[in-house]
């Protein structure tokens, strides 16, 4: 039998905002344990927590992008689960009318375009961190993140293989990113995903019984982990046992996933509206306000840049993919660099020091100006392309001045004739077997004395100069 | 509305409860006397009355996103049952 895999995903996306969500706290990673903690995010009796505008209009902003529908007049609710890393011993979150709903993201996968459906887009609360003490055999709370903004966007069962899903978080990822409302870093946990996933023979029209997966912080994971619970459910079924609707675990060291304890499973949140929090209103203007600020996403830049600059689409896509590259393109176009040179610094040196340093686009500080500075000397051929190259491995990490450190190494392209005259003489007094050879009619010969001229000038010299000189020089000998 | 032992354990199971046998029985009764409250709460006739989900007549509400001291650690953790220098301390939780 051939069976069909359908996954539905649930994405928790920690917002960039520079508060909590309803307290005044810094949400910056890391810290020491309860360090940015106040009264209201620890969940003290008699506190009252405020919204923080940027977050509504974060959610909004993401709502828009992701083609929903913005509930004009939406609340919070209160979900109650008793759990440690939740002081208040609730979460506000939203249930019964979440801030957007009814989207829909286009994808591409190699098996084709298609879209996903979002069901609907909601504001919460993050929760605390919680680690295990063995020593003394208590468990650790530290509320630092806890009351970090989260909207948690959830699809409609639409995808039928890991990688429909990955192309989906790709996207959600680079939109979110653009629009500048997240850095959805993966491994800081800015990025979370669980995935709901059953099977069923190709063709049926019902759903078969899912199981959710949590615990899943990279591409990579989601992947693997999709790709094993889909085989663990058709295995069960061929063997005419059934699928348990529980929710599962996912280990990175095992590559397999395990369910949890069936306590977990009870889910009784007795959800109500949250009292603290006064409903909102949205007005037309804000919205309005909103979507003239909306700014422009990877595809229009993409088709931008091939209409505009003429670059393959492939580039286009590659540069595109992550808004630090874009925008880096950019402002190196601005400073005058042809747009076919930058892009192709960017696809092969930039992303290549990038790789090979383990570094994202948005954590590098060479400059834009720099590269500019860079394909200008190159232009202008007081550098040559491999010189270039070597120079820009050198500034790279720290953006140092390229003319500066061109002129401290003597990097300077030589295009002085005469220099490189003096220096054929020498070469052709050590090589005269190769001047026969060239006046014989072998071409490969001049290659050699071209070779042996660039050496002798520490790959410094205009290739183009070198060229001419030994050219005229030959002729006249 | 009847309350059985099995739903005070349910509730305590959700509460994280640990009810003695005798608080059981009370706690059947004293649950047992809220719910047929709301029996003369729902006794009255609402099918013209809008549903509210607050009282006051506030919308809104919104603070700037600009970041305020966070507490001294020692000043939240005095209120902590059991502290360490640096974190709550509660009952094994992780798996």
């Amino acid at each position: 039998m051939t069976w069909e895999t359908v996954i539905g995903l649930e994405t928790h996306v920690e917002l960039a905002t520079a508060t909590k969500i309803f307290c005044g706290c810094t949400t910056e990673f890391g810290g020491d344990p309860n360090t940015h903690c106040c009264p209201v995010c620890t969940g003290m009796p008699g506190t009252l927590p405020v919204l923080n505008e940027a977050v509504l209009e974060f959610a909004v902003k993401a709502g828009l992008a992701l083609n929903c529908a913005v509930t004009r007049c939406c609340r919070f609710d209160r979900k109650n689960y008793f759990y440690p890393d939740l002081p208040k011993a609730y979460q506000i979150s939203q249930l019964y009318l979440p801030i957007c709903h009814d989207g829909a993201v286009d994808i591409r996968t190699a098996a084709g375009a298609k879209t996903i459906r979002i069901h609907e887009l909601h504001m919460e609360e993050d929760a605390g961190k919680l680690v295990h003490d063995p020593w003394i055999d208590q468990t650790r709370a530290d509320y630092n993140r806890c009351g970090v903004p989260l909207i948690e966007i959830v699809t409609e069962p639409d995808f039928r293989s890991a990688d429909e899903v990955v192309a989906y978080l790709e996207k959600l990822r680079s939109t979110l990113q653009y629009l500048g409302v997240s850095d959805c870093k993966m491994q800081e946990g800015s990025l979370r995903c669980d995935v709901n996933l059953s099977v069923r023979p190709a063709g049926a029209p019902a759903l078969g019984t899912r199981t959710e997966m949590k615990n899943l912080n990279s591409f990579k994971a989601i992947a693997r982990s999709i790709q094993y619970e889909a085989r663990r459910q058709i295995e069960r079924l061929e063997d005419g046992k059934r699928v348990v609707q529980e929710t599962r675990r996912w280990d990175e060291n095992k590559d397999a996933t395990f369910a949890m304890r069936s306590k977990e499973n009870a889910q009784d949140y007795r959800y109500f509206p949250e009292p603290d929090i006064p409903p909102l209103e949205l007005s037309e203007a804000y919205l309005d306000r909103l979507k003239a600020q909306q700014p422009e996403m990877a595809e229009a830049r993409m088709a931008r840049y091939q209409a505009d600059y003429g670059l393959p689409a492939y580039d286009t896509q590659m540069i595109t993919a992550q808004k630090a590259l874009a925008d880096f393109f950019e402002r190196a176009v601005a400073l005058g660099a042809p747009a076919k040179q930058v892009s192709n610094w960017i696809m092969g040196e930039v992303m290549g020091q990038l790789s090979a340093r383990g570094l994202e686009a948005r954590d590098m500080v060479f400059s834009p100006a720099a590269l500019a500075r860079l394909i200008a000397l190159v232009q202008e051929g007081k550098l040559n392309r491999n010189t270039a190259v070597k120079v820009f491995e050198a500034v790279f990490e720290h953006d140092e001045d390229v003319d500066a450190y061109v002129q401290k190494h003597g990097l300077e392209q030589v295009s002085d004739a005469g220099l490189v005259g003096c220096v054929a003489e020498e070469v052709f007094a050590a090589n005269p077997k190769s001047i026969e050879d060239y006046k014989a009619g072998k071409e490969k010969a001049f290659g050699f004395l071209v070779g042996q001229v660039m050496r002798q000038l520490k790959g410094q010299a205009d290739p183009a100069v070198v060229r001419r000189v030994l050219r005229m020089k030959l002729e006249q000998n | 509305m009847k309350i059985t032992e099995e739903m005070v354990d349910y509730v305590s199971v959700l509460s994280r409860l640990k009810l003695p046998a005798e608080e059981k029985a009370r706690m059947t009764g004293e649950l047992e006397r809220i719910l047929d409250y709301m029996d003369v709460l729902n006794a009255l006739d609402t099918a013209e009355v809008e549903p509210m989900s607050h009282v006051f007549p506030l919308k809104n509400v919104l603070r700037p996103d600009t970041v305020e001291p966070s507490f001294a650690r020692p000043t939240l953790l005095q209120n902590a049952p059991v502290p360490d220098e640096e974190a709550f301390l509660v009952p094994k939780t992780v798996e």
